[in-house]
């Protein structure tokens, strides 16, 4: 009975100090966030659809962090203090990230000792500038300049711009109630495009919010206008 | 003296009992593990081999790879709640469709290296089943650049030498033509080993060869062509995108080894056999279903298959997962693959122009049926040979003997509807108390799973034979892999792209005529949008639809992720460019209304799932998928897909 005992209790207490070690890392703490910037100014995409990848080398296999941008184009990330690189994919956004000569995206070194803030200069191919987003009988309207920041040989011609209304405050070509689209070739003056849209029946909510969307040929995503909320 | 006698011949007769040598001791033949010599000396034994390698084949759409892998792109809606993430979905993320099994790969490289070295097998066997080998090789290397793009090429099995460096078995990708031309190369290199027989269809054949041949050279041209209108989706090695340079190169090649299998001067019965289309039974919709159920000698049509045996341990689920509901040999095991209004109005009108399915008039007023048939009358008989819809009482009944109850509900007079959220359920009728059935016994109601959602179910690959239907005895109906008709198709495709218009419509009337389309397309109707059109309606199902897509480089057009309204629905059929984000369907309703000249008549109307909530979006990341991170942790060679 004696050495039962004693055959149970010696290995528990050997189990419970060996176990006082913690045995687990502490959860990432370091806040890593910003927005992708032109000039100070903040770039609207669509919500989820723009990712971004973060890289952290020294531990083996590498493999990305990823993430995406919300609407207004702000990013976060919880992350472990250490030394990272960001970059934007290839292909993705209605701006250029700097590339290396090999045609592979440039990365920004980032050293994380606590939270920070990091916005991201790109270079969008136009700007919205000045919209106007106004709401009245039944219909939402928009005035607006297209501005086109990128004009040497890989310049780019607008395919569409769009006005987008949804009941919610997520508004983009996938989710919307109503929208009006005007062609590329059909805008007589970019620095001044009026588009209206009628709002669909949508009692007992009087107001919608809307974006102004512009599509670039050849380009995946969209750049929009800041989002309002409008009575109708 | 004795005793030291004894003692020096007990030592003698030690020494020389040890002396076998250890290693003569320790080499027993295993009587488990079955040497490469000896397996390699019996065919029969070569020939299990070979067929475990057939059967890790790699299909998109597959009788074995479940009924969902013949779902999604709003050709169908997945009516199994468990599904539903089908059609709910924003998007689909970048590692979809990937395959990268290079252990497939050793394994065929080990199986070339082997039969090569083999000195027992009589020399027709040996280059028989090494033609078969490489066949496999290459069908693999194909559908890994179809998904993929370029890969590493490895054509011998590769060795680690333990001495602690990998670098030199990492393979960088080859670019996609290499890829392409590799599997242009082996199916000429080895049509010529195969046997010419139109009865062998589960083995590879000259004709197989030719016809992956074909679809390779054809996917390799139009990527060329089309890729040039999407320069994004390219990478500066080559590894994804093929120069427009190569375009009408390899569309000659894919019309050439369409013609083998054609010829005669392209009326037929070329140098790979007797391969014809299958006309045999006098209903044209009726016919074109039993090209998928017939496994008998009398179809010509199918080339290379997948096939399975009923009884004797491979089977498949297909009919038990998507027979209707209302003929179900399995209780409630029916009814998930329902085909979209969005294919179905793509078949077209017998005179040869493309319409909406007619629910309404002019001015906006319901048309009323007096048969639930009718509304479907006129049109391309592959639409009843693909496609169940509600009612057909075509004689003989198109699947067992049964006719599909589909029905919503009942159209009152006041334009309300008297329906039910289950299906067959009984209610009595407005001023009467008699309780009478409300909605179809095949539903649709939305949400209501295992029946049609859409008001349609598949009819393709869906087998009549008793009891096929039921999960313990299974369907053995073979999947087919490559059939004569999708030849002509590509010939015709070939011929287009090369601006010989006359020989396109030839071969694509040939495909049409058997449909009942007897109207013959002149040179000048056949475009492009024809083209992927009669791809559509011809081969749907039979998991080609994303491939095309993408060579045409039209997913990211026909997918771009915006909803679709009823007018999208209904205007550009027929076009290649035709948004179709999401699954329509298309419900009947019993009109009711004593005294009215229209009272038990039927009226349609064009319904979007209430499931449905997502969208179809590809974006241009879709293309080509994701190589995980593993594969390119451990090979750093390896390079990115474009748009990642």
């Amino acid at each position: 009975m004696k050495i039962s005992f004693y055959s149970i209790i010696l290995p528990a207490c050997c189990a419970i100090l060996f176990s006082c070690k913690k045995d687990n890392y502490k959860e990432p703490s370091s806040a890593l966030s910003g927005k992708i910037v032109y000039k100070g100014e903040a770039i609207n995409v669509e919500n989820y659809q723009v990712p971004y990848q973060l890289y952290q080398f020294g531990f083996g296999k590498v493999g990305s962090i990823d993430g995406s941008f919300t609407q207004d184009g702000t990013y976060s990330a919880l992350l472990f203090n250490g030394n990272y690189k960001l970059i934007i994919p290839n292909g993705q956004g209605p701006f250029k990230w700097k590339q290396l000569a090999s045609g592979a995206p440039d990365s920004i070194a980032i050293t994380l000792n606590g939270n920070q803030t990091l916005d991201l200069e790109v270079t969008p191919y136009y700007m919205i500038r000045t919209p106007t987003l106004t709401g009245g009988a039944g219909k939402v309207s928009a005035l607006f300049k297209a501005e086109k920041i990128i004009t040497d040989a890989s310049a780019k011609n607008i395919e569409r711009v769009s006005l987008y209304i949804n009941k919610t405050q997520f508004v983009s070509g996938a989710n919307n109630i109503a929208k009006i689209d005007l062609a590329g070739s059909a805008i007589a003056d970019p620095n001044n495009i009026s588009l209206s849209v009628t709002v669909p029946n949508i009692t007992p909510q009087t107001y919608v919010y809307a974006r102004i969307g512009l599509k670039i040929e050849g380009v995946e995503d969209l750049i929009f206008s800041p989002l309002q909320k409008i009575t109708f | 003296m004795k005793k030291i006698f004894s003692i020096t011949l007990l030592a003698i007769l030690l020494a020389a009992g040890g002396c076998k040598k250890d290693s003569a001791f320790l080499d027993i033949p295993p009587i488990q593990v079955i040497p490469n010599e000896v397996a390699f000396s019996d065919p029969a034994l070569v020939l299990s081999i070979l067929g475990d390698l057939y059967n890790r084949q790699v299909d998109f759409s597959g009788l074995d790879n479940g009924w969902s892998s013949f779902t999604d792109f709003s050709e169908s809606f997945p009516s199994e709640n468990g599904s539903a993430f089908f059609v709910q979905r924003t998007s689909w993320g970048y590692s979809e469709w990937n395959t990268w099994d290079y252990g497939y790969i050793r394994d065929l490289n080990l199986f070339i290296q082997r039969d090569s070295a083999a000195t027992q097998l009589s020399a027709a066997d040996k280059s028989r089943f090494l033609a078969e080998g490489r066949f496999l090789r290459a069908n693999y290397y194909f559908e890994m650049a179809k998904r993929m793009g370029g890969v590493p090429l490895v054509t011998s099995p590769l060795t680690y030498d333990y001495k602690g460096d990998a670098t030199y078995l990492q393979v960088p990708r080859a670019k996609e033509s290499d890829i392409y031309d590799f599997v242009i190369s082996e199916a000429e290199a080895i049509k010529n080993l195969l046997p010419a027989d139109v009865n062998e269809k589960s083995r590879a054949t000259r004709a197989a060869a030719l016809a992956m041949e074909s679809r390779a050279a054809l996917y390799a041209a139009s990527i060329a062509k089309y890729g040039a209108a999407t320069p994004q989706v390219s990478l500066p090695g080559g590894e994804v995108g093929i120069p427009a340079s190569m375009a009408a190169g390899y569309y000659t090649k894919a019309l050439n080894a369409a013609k083998e299998i054609i010829s005669i001067a392209d009326g037929g019965n070329g140098t790979a056999g007797n391969y014809s289309l299958y006309k045999v039974l006098p209903d044209l919709s009726d016919n074109f279903a039993a090209i998928f159920l017939d496994k008998s000698s009398v179809n010509q049509e199918a080339i290379f298959v997948e096939d399975f045996k009923a009884g004797a341990g491979k089977t498949h689920g297909f009919t038990t997962n998507d027979q209707p509901f209302s003929l179900s040999d399995e209780g409630g095991d029916a009814g998930r693959l329902d085909p979209s209004l969005n294919l179905v109005e793509a078949f077209e009108k017998l005179d040869n122009t493309f319409a909406p399915i007619p629910t309404a008039d002019g001015s906006g007023n319901p048309i009323y049926y007096t048969h639930p048939q009718d509304i479907f009358a006129g049109r391309d008989a592959r639409l009843a040979g693909t496609v169940m819809t509600p009612f057909d009482d075509a004689s003989p009944y198109r699947f067992k003997g049964g006719i599909v109850d589909i029905w919503a509900g009942y159209l009152l007079g006041d334009g309300s509807i008297l329906t039910s959220d289950e299906a067959g359920h009984l209610k009595p009728l407005p001023n009467t108390t008699t309780p009478v059935k409300v909605v179809g016994k095949d539903g649709p109601v939305n949400g209501l799973e295992l029946r049609t959602q859409t008001g349609f179910y598949i009819r393709k690959w869906l087998d009549p034979t008793v009891g096929s239907g039921r999960r313990g005895r299974g369907s053995d109906v073979a999947f087919i892999r490559y059939r004569y008709a999708e030849l002509l198709l590509n010939a015709a495709e070939a011929s287009f792209e090369l601006g010989q218009t006359t020989t396109a419509a030839a071969f694509m009337n040939k495909v049409r005529s058997r449909a009942g389309l007897t109207i013959p397309l002149t040179p000048a109707q056949v475009t492009f949008d024809r083209i992927v059109h009669e791809r559509r309606v011809e081969l749907a199902f039979e998991g080609h639809i994303l491939f095309d897509m993408k060579r045409w480089r039209l997913a990211h057009i026909v997918w771009d992720g915006t909803p679709t309204n009823l007018s999208d629905l209904k205007t550009n059929i027929g076009a290649a460019a035709k948004r179709s984000t999401q699954p329509w369907g298309l419900w009947p309703y019993h009109y009711y209304n004593p005294g009215n000249p229209n009272d038990g008549k039927w009226v349609f109307r064009e319904v979007l799932p209430s499931l449905v909530t997502g969208v179809n979006r590809f974006q241009f990341g879709n293309y080509y998928s994701f190589i995980n991170d593993n594969i390119r942790a451990a090979n750093p060679k390896i390079v990115k897909q474009p748009n990642q």
